[in-house]
């Protein structure tokens, strides 16, 4: 299972005022266990990238070939790519529905025309995937649940569907640092059991950082760089520039190391910077 | 998909027509419309074709993007077309089966299919050239002599303008939760029309959920920034009549009344 994008563009409301090119000559290829982190300014055309891999959007020129078929060809059997490419929008929560949270997760399966007793097991499947209580919850509204809650019921939505590749629009904004560290945790529990390919789209570098294993950044509907996180957080000054930036403890580190201090900055979560400090710290004791 | 409507959009810019006052703008449109269902003959019709492009021309809206306000109303100015081509009596022309062409039908059809395209054109200009804030503030203007037998002409041009500033973040809204239950497989593309009302069902209640927790926000961002309606309400830019306007207005009587005046020669 691989998407690979050839010189893909979008123009938006094309021969009118507000004519915008959204997306301009991306080529990409994501491959089979990748956890790919989106980053980019707003604007910068990740959510138009994005609905292009499930064929909500028809490029205005360009190829997107999904597991060896070209999705932009007409008469392309979309549902059986919406099947593949699993898509979250932002704030998923606003799209419930149905009268009760099992029906609701299990939309997605029905229209996929499964029997009921696969749809079951999805469900449940699902639910637990992200750590909602299957029989307490089943048969209550989703519309009297908390906002992480909800969250997580439009999540199980798109993973009752068993999609190959998981697309998170910003799957945390909104939330608060309980509900982001759970969301995130469950999102890589997802990801460590295999056999799934995640995009996640985020603003926070910290996140990215601690997660993915490969990063896209966008900037003005251009693939801007293309990397591992480390290979891509050591070009601060070009992020900046861009309104992006690096995690936090990244910044501290460079910042100590300037100040005279014979450390790595290539650092990108606490733990790495722990034992950098650590080390060097030992080093130093013992000089 | 959804975003392809232009009816009702608002096409910025600064020409002469921009500028006009809204009130002149708005009366202009009715009597565009009514003088346009006065004609009785084809000729006439030259000169609404003169007027729509002049305007047009005035106005720097692309023409083409004037044409596309008519897509979505294709199908009712076909169905006009063909009832009456087809249920006009007269002078047969042709028959194919049970259908059967008249001169008067040829004729007629033609002529109100024109009528409603012209109709469309002519008035999307009043609003493809005005936004929505003067054309509420115009709307407001005029009825506000009728505040005298307790119409609330405030309100009623408040309530336009909180619908209208919506249109768009609706739409949007649309768009996205449409695509948020495609993504899950919902179709709303396809089946007959029971099943389609049904396939509704996962667009409309996320619609409807949405659309009155923004109104209940609104409701409580305007009572936070102290609105209590229209009384002693005054405002920073009033709107207020030029030479440009009474210069239109002048043009506009004299169009009107030769357009008028053809029913009758």
């Amino acid at each position: 299972m691989m998407i690979k994008i050839e010189n893909l563009n979008f123009i938006y409301n094309p021969d009118s005022p507000f004519e915008t090119k959204a997306l301009n000559n991306i080529n990409l290829e994501i491959n089979e266990g990748d956890f790919i982190g989106l980053l980019g300014h707003t604007g910068s055309g990740k959510s138009t990238l994005i609905q292009h891999l499930n064929g909500l959007i028809k490029p205005t020129s360009g190829s997107i070939i999904v597991d060896g078929v070209d999705i932009t060809e007409k008469g392309a059997d979309l549902k059986s790519i919406r099947q593949k490419v699993g898509l979250v929008f932002q704030y998923p929560e606003y799209q419930l529905f149905e009268e009760t949270v099992y029906k609701d997760i299990a939309f997605g399966p029905k229209n996929l025309g499964l029997d009921d007793s696969e749809i079951d097991s999805r469900v449940k499947k699902a639910m637990e995937l992200v750590g909602l209580d299957f029989d307490s919850l089943k048969d209550r509204s989703p519309f009297e649940l908390s906002g992480g809650q909800k969250r997580r019921v439009a999540i199980a939505g798109v993973l009752a569907m068993e999609p190959k590749v998981l697309i998170l629009d910003e799957p945390t904004a909104g939330l608060d640092p309980r509900g982001r560290d759970e969301i995130l945790g469950e999102i890589k529990d997802l990801y460590n059991k295999g056999n799934i390919t995640i995009i996640l789209v985020s603003h926070s570098m910290e996140d990215v950082a601690r997660l993915v294993n490969k990063i896209v950044v966008m900037h003005k509907g251009e693939i801007a760089m293309e990397g591992t996180p480390r290979e891509v957080f050591r070009r601060a000054e070009e992020l900046e520039s861009m309104g992006l930036g690096i995690p936090q403890v990244t910044y501290f580190m460079r910042k100590y190391k300037e100040s005279g201090n014979d450390v790595s900055s290539d650092v990108l979560t606490i733990d790495e910077a722990k034992e950098e400090l650590l080390r060097y710290l030992r080093r130093n004791g013992n000089d | 998909m959804i975003k392809d409507i232009t009816i009702g959009q608002y096409f910025p810019g600064e020409t002469v027509i921009h500028k006009l006052d809204p009130r002149v703008k708005i009366l202009v449109s009715f009597a565009f419309i009514i003088s346009l269902f006065f004609i009785n003959k084809f000729y006439p019709y030259i000169l609404i074709l003169a007027y729509i492009l002049t305007v047009t021309k005035l106005s720097g809206v692309p023409i083409k993007y004037v044409l596309k306000g008519l897509k979505p109303l294709t199908f009712i100015i076909l169905i006009t077309f063909f009832i009456n081509l087809f249920m006009t009596k007269g002078v047969v022309l042709f028959e194919i089966g049970p259908l059967v062409i008249t001169e008067e039908g040829l004729y007629q059809s033609l002529f109100m299919a024109l009528r409603l395209i012209f109709l469309i054109m002519g008035t999307s200009i009043l609003t493809l050239t005005t936004s929505p804030i003067s054309l509420t503030d115009g709307i407001e203007k005029i009825l506000s002599p009728l505040k005298a037998i307790g119409l609330p002409a405030h309100e009623l041009a408040m309530m336009m303008t909180i619908a209208l500033r919506f249109i768009p973040t609706l739409l949007e809204e649309t768009d996205k939760i449409m695509k948020a239950q495609m993504a899950r497989g919902a179709d709303f593309e396809s089946g007959n029309i029971m099943s389609r009302a049904k396939n509704l069902v996962p667009l409309l209640v996320p619609l409807f959920i949405n659309a009155f927790r923004r109104a209940d926000e609104l409701a409580m961002a305007m009572e936070a920034r102290c609105y209590r309606g229209g009384e002693h309400r005054t405002r920073l830019n009033e709107i207020k009549m030029e030479k440009r306007d009474y210069i239109a207005i002048t043009i506009m009587v004299i169009f009107f009344g030769v357009l008028v005046l053809t029913r009758y020669i």
